[in-house]
């Protein structure tokens, strides 16, 4: 499979921060960059990966499957909405912006719209408990949601489009 | 060495070497700490946290499979809180785990069963409703039922580090993991069932045995599998007289629990319908059935009347029969029938090995040494897929003992992984190609060579100078085809040697030479198809066969005898570094007889009983020992399962062999010959790989 060539440069880039003997540790951001790069992650990538840093498709495929930011085999939106539920989101509303973004959008959990715009998450915790509820979209945070707000940003995504 | 470490298990002192792991320590002392994702010979992962132990001073319970014995730890591996953290981890286990033990193919034999019955967690506080996936089929062979799958790796494990393969992983996470193979619904693999084989749980469970029987209902036989010239153990289950399973779990002989999809799998050719189950004589061009003693006086008769009028017989041996078998064939040939025409299809030069390496003690490897020796250098083959033990052996000897291995092949093979020195070279261009690597092989402590049938003639003796040259010990494997193909050759199946390597007083004809000569009177075949790509000159010549199966040569015949498979054999054979081993019969098919029986029965009709001593393969070995040199083993060696290697000559052969004659059928993983085309379940596996030199791409793996 050939890369486009920034994504090339982007993987020598990171191969070569990691010793020869352990180019596997590569694994991760190759499979984060190339999904922001390519917008997802097709069988051929694996193989392609896989092949460069020294591992077996199918060890590629655990790492895939067990990460949540990495999707696979099912790519997820353009603009990938993830709202939080755990504990600090949960008292302050963020069940309520779930329901509310999923009957917005039509969708449930890992869902993408019918264009592959949209796509949408119920994610564990964020790491933003302190301005609780948030959200992410791709790898912006939004704080202190509102169900105006989330309103306001989906409509936005639209417009983005 | 480093000094043993002194410490107390169950308040018994022990010593250990140093790094030793103290659930390998309880094992010695006989102490079973429980375990699932610890395996004898594999990495550790420490994931199934049933092997915990009370160590003194450690404010938590350890895992035995990964702690390090430590100067005077003092243990504990069985008390009332270990037994309550154990019960847990079976609760935990057993949330998803489905509890269908009584359709289960493990049930009985299941580790998982087992230590709920020791610890008593039967009963879950759980009421949540467990998660659920639908059963799989990979391949022909393997399914896969995720639900009651414990998540060990042990499958995993075995196909990474002992295979090479690396067709499965684990993908998902938490209660949602589950294996999976290396194309998204299926498996590309070697079929080699040892993720069957190895799994605790029924998770992995293969589609010759599933819902076949209950391992209690069967007897446990163990032989050797019929197929490859590695002489693999292999245990069958068998249930009134049929074979349901082969494996060899208990790790006994030369390949421990190691099998290849040919031992766990091919022995179905013993139940095809197209066996043979009773003798036919031809009759107005037509085979017709007939008796068992019609069939054997017509031949008798026959071969007396030919042998009387001085006429040229031909007798074409197996390398699928028993060294008893072979050894009264060549004498009944020899002596009765009064012809030297006697031969088989070679597929390996051990003649001109032996004769190179006469007087030599040690100069021959064992199956063992390519797991011991330090270095390994593998000439011409493609052992992963035509002689699959012995790729497993030295695997096996690089991940543990870090062994070095070199090649020197006409394509990629599977261990370019680890190889630290391969060359690529067209066949008959290796031993040119060797030169590349004599520096760094002269610099190894020891080496095995193992080469295939493209190093013949002089080129075995060049490769004999190129290791003497070398100034390290060095040992040899001469790779042949088939399970006996090396005892046939000891017992004297050809026309220029006797048993045990002795010239023959007068030539008689070669195979090709038999097929060629236009007043050959009779051909008598045992257990061959020489007819498969070849045609027999003779057009009237009296053609015997003794078989499983009507094969191209079998319907050529004037007479054909049904004959047993070696699962339904006594005897012996010899692998391919010429240890003997000893056959059980497991079996038994209506209507066949073992050959050894069907020579017996023809000599004794011939009136030559008495010269040729008792059809019986313990009588015949006698005299095998007797006669035979080498052949001297130590017998409580075989009556235990053992395996003894045989010594070679100790003068020059001096018997100058056509290698024209020597020819390897090139057998694949999914290929065997004659047998191999009547087993069902080789013939659904027949795609990629079963190609050689095709090394990672055949399985679509990392193309480095």
């Amino acid at each position: 499979m050939t890369l486009p060539p920034e994504l090339e440069q982007k993987f020598s880039e990171i191969i070569g921060k990691y010793p020869p003997q352990h180019k596997r540790s590569a694994l991760v951001p190759l499979l984060l960059y190339s999904q922001d790069a390519l917008g997802k992650i097709t069988p051929e990538l694996v193989t392609e990966v896989a092949r460069r840093v020294g591992v077996f498709p199918v060890q590629v495929e655990e790492v895939l499957t067990y990460y949540s930011m990495l999707h696979f085999p099912k790519p997820m939106g353009k603009y990938h909405v993830q709202i939080c539920t755990n504990v600090s989101c949960q008292l302050t509303g963020g069940p309520e912006l779930w329901e509310r973004a999923c009957k917005k959008l039509g969708l449930g959990h890992k869902e993408v719209s019918a264009d592959g715009l949209i796509s949408l998450e119920e994610v564990e915790c964020i790491g933003a408990c302190s301005w609780a509820p948030a959200i992410q979209i791709n790898y912006d945070f939004h704080h202190f949601v509102t169900p105006e707000k989330l309103d306001e940003l989906l409509d936005n995504l639209r417009q983005l489009q | 060495m480093a000094d043993p470490v002194k410490l107390t298990i169950d308040g018994i002192a022990v010593e250990a070497a140093p790094g030793t792991l103290l659930i390998e320590v309880a094992r010695e002392m006989g102490k079973e700490i429980p375990a699932f994702c610890y395996y004898e010979g594999l990495t550790q992962v420490a994931a199934c946290r049933m092997c915990l132990v009370e160590i003194d001073g450690m404010p938590k319970l350890m895992t035995a499979c990964t702690q390090p014995v430590g100067e005077g730890m003092v243990v504990r591996t069985e008390t009332p809180k270990l037994a309550e953290a154990r019960k847990g981890t079976l609760e935990f286990l057993l949330t998803n785990h489905p509890l269908d033990c009584p359709v289960c193919d493990k049930g009985g034999e299941c580790e998982l069963q087992d230590m709920v019955f020791r610890y008593g967690a039967a009963e879950s506080r759980y009421v949540e409703i467990k998660h659920h996936h639908e059963e799989q089929q990979w391949s022909p062979v393997v399914y896969f039922d995720p639900a009651r799958c414990i998540l060990c790796y042990r499958c995993v494990r075995v196909c990474s580090e002992g295979m090479g393969v690396n067709a499965l992983g684990i993908v998902q996470r938490g209660a949602y993991a589950e294996i999976a193979p290396n194309h998204t619904d299926h498996l590309n693999c070697d079929e080699c069932g040892a993720c069957i084989d190895i799994c605790p749980v029924g998770a992995l469970t293969s589609d010759s045995y599933r819902y076949q029987t209950r391992p209690w209902e069967m007897n446990h036989v163990g032989t050797v599998c019929t197929h490859c010239s590695n002489g693999c153990k292999t245990t069958l289950g068998v249930r009134n007289d049929q074979i349901l399973r082969g494996n060899n779990r208990d790790r006994s002989g030369i390949n421990g629990e190691f099998l290849c999809v040919k031992g766990r799998y091919a022995f179905d050719f013993n139940e095809s319908d197209e066996r043979l189950t009773t003798p036919m004589i031809r009759k107005g061009g037509k085979l017709e059935p007939a008796s068992w003693s019609d069939a054997i006086r017509f031949v008798a008769g026959k071969f007396k009347q030919v042998a009387d009028a001085g006429r040229r017989i031909g007798v074409v041996g197996s390398a699928r029969t028993t060294n008893e078998e072979n050894y009264y064939l060549q004498k009944f040939a020899r002596q009765v029938l009064g012809t030297q025409s006697i031969d088989h299809q070679r597929s390996g030069d051990v003649v001109t090995l032996l004769d190179a390496l006469a007087g030599r003690q040690n100069a021959l490897a064992t199956v063992e040494d390519l797991y011991q020796s330090k270095a390994v250098l593998v000439i011409g083959t493609d052992l992963a897929q035509q002689h699959p033990l012995l790729h497993w052996q030295i695997r096996a000897n690089w991940r543990h003992h870090g062994a070095h291995t070199y090649s020197v092949t006409a394509g990629p093979v599977r261990e370019d992984q680890h190889t630290v020195g391969a060359v690529r070279a067209a066949e008959g261009q290796e031993i040119a190609a060797l030169e590349q690597l004599r520096a760094q092989l002269a610099a190894e402590a020891e080496l095995a060579i193992v080469f295939g049938d493209s190093v013949k003639g002089d080129a075995v003796r060049q490769l004999v100078a190129f290791g003497d040259s070398l100034g390290i010990p060095v040992k040899y494997v001469c790779l042949v085809d088939y399970v006996n193909s090396r005892g046939a050759l000891d017992m004297g199946l050809t026309p220029e040697l006797e048993p045990g390597y002795r010239a023959a007083a007068d030539r008689g004809m070669t195979l090709p030479q038999m097929l060629a000569d236009e007043h050959l009177a009779a051909l008598w075949v045992v257990n061959a198809d020489p007819l498969r790509d070849g045609a027999l000159a003779a057009k009237d010549a009296f053609v015997v066969v003794q078989d499983l199966f009507l094969t191209a040569t079998a319907q050529r015949a004037d007479v054909v005898l049904p004959s047993a498979s070696l699962y339904e054999k006594q005897g012996t054979v010899t692998n391919v570094c010429g240890e003997v081993q000893r056959l059980k019969k497991a079996a038994q098919t209506m209507g066949a007889k073992a050959d050894l029986e069907i020579i017996g029965l023809i000599a004794k009709e011939m009136g030559a009983a008495a010269k040729m001593g008792p059809w019986m393969a313990d009588k015949v070995f006698t005299e095998v020992q007797q006669v035979v040199a080498g052949y001297n083993v130590p017998l409580p060696v075989l009556a235990t399962g053992g395996a003894a290697q045989t010594a070679p000559p100790s003068a020059k052969i001096g018997v100058e062999t056509d290698p024209a004659l020597i020819r390897s059928a090139r057998d694949t993983l999914f290929t065997s010959g004659t047998l191999g085309s009547y087993s069902r379940k080789l013939d659904s596996l027949l795609e990629s790989p079963g190609s050689l030199y095709q090394g990672e791409d055949a399985l679509a793996l990392t193309a480095q």
